[in-house]
């Protein structure tokens, strides 16, 4: 018994389980993981029945009727719910369970949620002709459809009112999206001129070459833009006036009647009945708002475009950024510098800032870069501009340069292992030839070490994507009026604010107004995270296995 | 000749009279000339007052036991050793006449014109072409039709042309042993230098492909000035004209090969060449 338990011992038999447990608790982790968080953010789109109860109130003051959707449950004990006021009936047991009803309607009674208790249910049912609207404010609103009115006017009522909204429904979404057109693209980009010409005016003042005839030119183009904004603004308020006059009267819980203006809606669904279908195509409409449209109502409603559009744009600046750095640094300090105690020190120095947490870049990157010079460029570059800072604010191009910092590391340990792992005998031959070392690194060594490199920025990428930190310092913001990439010339603009996914979740998740409502949000945003970060490993990952092939390394 | 004859007769019949036609060193035309070299790698003196004149055109074989400094020394007719940080070089070795270790000498192109083969066949991770088209890019040449033509010459040049003309933008990577040993050669003799040096360039391959270097090295001689460090004894028979058998950092004999293997000056070449030593 005891030699073979030796025996079992020795063979190394526990060791492997051992190690095969651990790699299954990983696994189990990850998935567990990835499975949470794409299980509450994906079912948020789905359409879910709107329940309408017959519920006896918990202050014992009679029959209401409540209408919602139910987003959550728990057991609780009936003492304690005695103990904060209910009157429940006897005999019910010692726990009960109660339900977490979104009532939407916050226009009409202040909150969205609200909890109720299972034994003071009398009756629920899922009334078909329920009606769910997603508005521009206010979050959904439930009720019944009861007449549809065009300039205070009756115009139908009941089911046919139902399909006039849905015909109306898609006129306002088509003057919808020319309004934002209009707003956005047209009367934004005049915006964009007039500043341009105020800052042009400013500068030839500052430099003494304020001729009147100049300034007459531009007071000139001042018109022009200022009429056609006029212009703009008058086709704006007749769009607006088209759409403003329809409104739909709604029987909302409690039998109060509620008028919405059509104009506010930005979509109208039966969910109670919906066939599976429609709830398919319903979902994936809401999953395509949610990754290509803009936010709405302080993020909690709407997508996330700007934000995705935001962590992609910067992590591929600090790609750009960082991978000459990294690469020139480790590239000096493998191949050129002397090695001795002062390269020693420095390595140990570049390995020891991967370890400074992150937030202290966040600092160093708003003292120097974004202060010191970003302040610079501004006295030097954007006089004019002043006191209204241009780069010396947090911006694009300085979160990207702080994370680049933040990501060096990675890069020059992974270059100089890349560099060490060469063999010495390439370079010999490279230099038999007559090459110098110079032309021996560009045209054998680095190469063949780019696969090494692109490791270093994968690392990097993983790490700088997930960063939120320091960003809140120099640049990320909650909402940012525009994208740093659009029409207006030099259409990159670095010198803007961003939206940054991981940003996105922390503030949805406890800045919103309305944290309850924005949970699942949380959760979804938190899966795109996780993908754009797959989505550019992936491709960092498949250029790297294409170098691998091509500079495969000597099999000897 | 057979190739079978090379492989079972120890000496090549075919080479011995050649090598007969010029025992006298002294009547050769001299590419290098070596002077009072000594070598240190920190306090350790690798290489000991060695002189020497290399012939033009001749292939001259360097034998010794490990460790005996042949390498180093084959090393510092292209400077390889400038590599070594630790490295201190006395004495002078002139190539035609210049003092290759001057301060004015630029050591890329000293190495255009010395030319170096390595123990381990090391063709860069890149086509067959590119490979050998390296050192020509390295000079500046650009015009396709000019490569084509330099590259072809090469490659035929090292016996290998028959083999890789079907697929010259194939992995390098992608050839036997032997041949990636013949592209090397190729790669060198594509710049076309003055001098090649040889180290140990057969002794990581299989026994055919060693006679093919043989054969390509008794080829090559007429055209280029060539320097071998070999250690087998066999080999230095066959194909060198002029043998020198270092110990210890000396050289401690230098001549006509057949005369090296056959009637040697010294009781200790002797012994190195019967295999009584090392």
């Amino acid at each position: 018994m005891d030699r073979s338990f030796t025996a079992w011992w020795r063979s190394g038999t526990p060791w492997i389980w051992l190690n095969a447990a651990a790699v299954a608790a990983s696994l189990a982790m990850v998935i567990g993981l990835l499975g949470l968080i794409a299980y509450n953010g994906l079912g948020h789109f789905w359409p879910h029945p709107v329940w309408e109860f017959s519920y006896r109130a918990a202050d014992g003051s009679g029959v209401q009727h409540l209408i919602g959707e139910l987003s959550d449950s728990e057991v609780t004990s009936v003492e304690r719910m005695r103990h904060a006021g209910a009157q429940l009936p006897e005999n019910i047991g010692e726990d009960l369970e109660r339900y977490l009803l979104k009532t939407g309607n916050r226009d009409v009674s202040g909150l969205d949620f609200r909890w109720i208790l299972q034994p003071l249910i009398l009756e629920r049912h899922r009334p078909p002709d329920l009606v769910v609207f997603e508005r521009t404010e206010w979050g959904n609103f439930y009720g019944f459809l009861k007449n549809l009115k065009q300039g205070g006017k009756v115009v139908s009522e009941g089911d046919a009112a139902w399909r006039e909204l849905q015909a109306r429904l898609d006129y306002v979404d088509q003057v919808r999206a020319q309004i934002k057109e209009i707003e956005k693209d047209r009367i934004g980009e005049i915006n964009y001129r007039i500043e341009q010409l105020r800052l042009d005016q400013r500068r030839l003042e500052l430099e003494g070459r304020d001729t009147p005839q100049r300034l007459a030119q531009i007071e000139q183009q001042r018109a022009g833009l200022q009429a056609r904004f006029r212009e703009l603004q008058k086709e704006l308020d007749a769009k607006y006036q088209e759409i403003s006059g329809d409104s739909v009267t709604m029987t909302a819980m409690g039998e109060q009647e509620v008028e919405v203006p059509v104009a506010r809606i930005v979509r109208a669904y039966r969910p109670n009945d919906m066939s599976a279908w429609q709830k398919a195509g319903f979902y994936l409409a809401k999953l395509w708002e949610f990754v290509s449209a803009e936010p709405r109502e302080a993020n909690t409603e709407g997508g996330i475009f700007p934000a995705i559009f935001g962590t992609v744009i910067m992590v591929m600046l600090m790609s750009v950024m960082v991978t000459p750095f990294g690469v020139v640094a480790a590239v000096y300090l493998r191949e050129y510098a002397k090695q001795g105690p002062l390269t020693r020190l420095i390595r140990i120095a570049v390995n020891n800032l991967a370890g400074v947490p992150s937030i202290v870049y966040g600092v160093f990157g708003l003292g120097f870069f974004v202060y010191f010079l970003g302040g610079n460029i501004d006295q030097l570059f954007y006089p004019e501009a002043l006191p209204a800072p241009t780069f010396g604010t947090p911006g694009l191009l300085w979160a990207s340069l702080t994370l680049a910092l933040l990501t060096l590391p990675v890069v020059i340990v992974a270059t100089e292992e890349g560099l060490a792992r060469i063999p010495s005998s390439i370079r010999e031959g490279s230099l038999a030839l007559g090459a110098t070392k110079a032309e021996t690194l560009w045209r054998t060594v680095l190469p063949m070490a780019s696969p090494a490199m692109m490791t270093g920025l994968i690392l990097a990428v993983a790490r700088a994507a997930g960063e939120v930190a320091p960003l809140m310092l120099v640049g990320v913001v909650k909402l940012a009026p525009s994208l740093p990439l659009d029409g207006n010339p030099p259409f990159v603009h670095l010198d803007r604010k961003f939206m940054h996914l991981g940003f996105h979740i922390y503030d949805v998740g406890f800045q919103s107004p309305n944290v309850e409502a924005a949970r699942p949000l949380v959760y979804a945003t938190a899966l795109l995270l996780v993908v754009v970060i797959l989505v550019l490993n992936l491709a960092a990952i498949s250029i790297r296995n294409h170098l691998r092939e091509r500079y495969r390394e000597l099999e000897q | 000749m057979s190739t079978d004859m090379k492989q079972t007769h120890g000496i090549d019949p075919d080479v011995i009279p050649r090598s007969l036609e010029s025992t006298n060193l002294s009547d050769e035309d001299h590419c290098i000339r070596v002077r009072d070299l000594n070598l240190y790698y920190g306090e350790t003196q690798a290489l000991k007052n060695i002189s020497m004149d290399i012939a033009r055109r001749r292939v001259t074989a360097f034998i010794g036991p490990s460790g005996c400094g042949k390498s180093t020394l084959l090393r510092c007719f292209n400077r390889m050793n400038d590599l070594v940080g630790s490295v201190r070089i006395e004495g002078s070795i002139e190539l035609d006449g210049e003092e290759i270790n001057a301060k004015t000498v630029q050591v890329a192109q000293l190495r255009q014109r010395v030319g170096m083969v390595f123990q381990k066949p090391n063709p860069f991770p890149k086509s067959i072409y590119e490979n050998v088209a390296y050192g020509l890019r390295l000079q500046g040449i650009k015009s396709r039709r000019t490569l084509d033509d330099i590259i072809e010459k090469a490659l035929r040049g090292a016996a290998l042309w028959d083999e890789v003309k079907d697929r010259l933008h194939d992995n390098a990577l992608g050839m036997s042993g032997g041949q990636q040993q013949r592209l090397v050669i190729a790669r060198a003799i594509a710049v076309e230098p003055e001098v090649l040096l040889l180290d140990e360039p057969a002794s990581a391959l299989d026994p055919i492909s060693t006679l093919k270097i043989e054969e390509l090295i008794d080829e090559l001689k007429d055209k280029y000035t060539i320097l071998i460090v070999t250690h087998n004894m066999q080999q230095a028979a066959r194909v060198s004209d002029y043998t020198a058998f270092m110990y210890l950092g000396k050289l401690i004999e230098y001549g006509a090969t057949n005369k090296i293997f056959t009637n040697p000056g010294e009781k200790m070449t002797e012994d190195y060449v019967t295999g009584r030593y090392g």
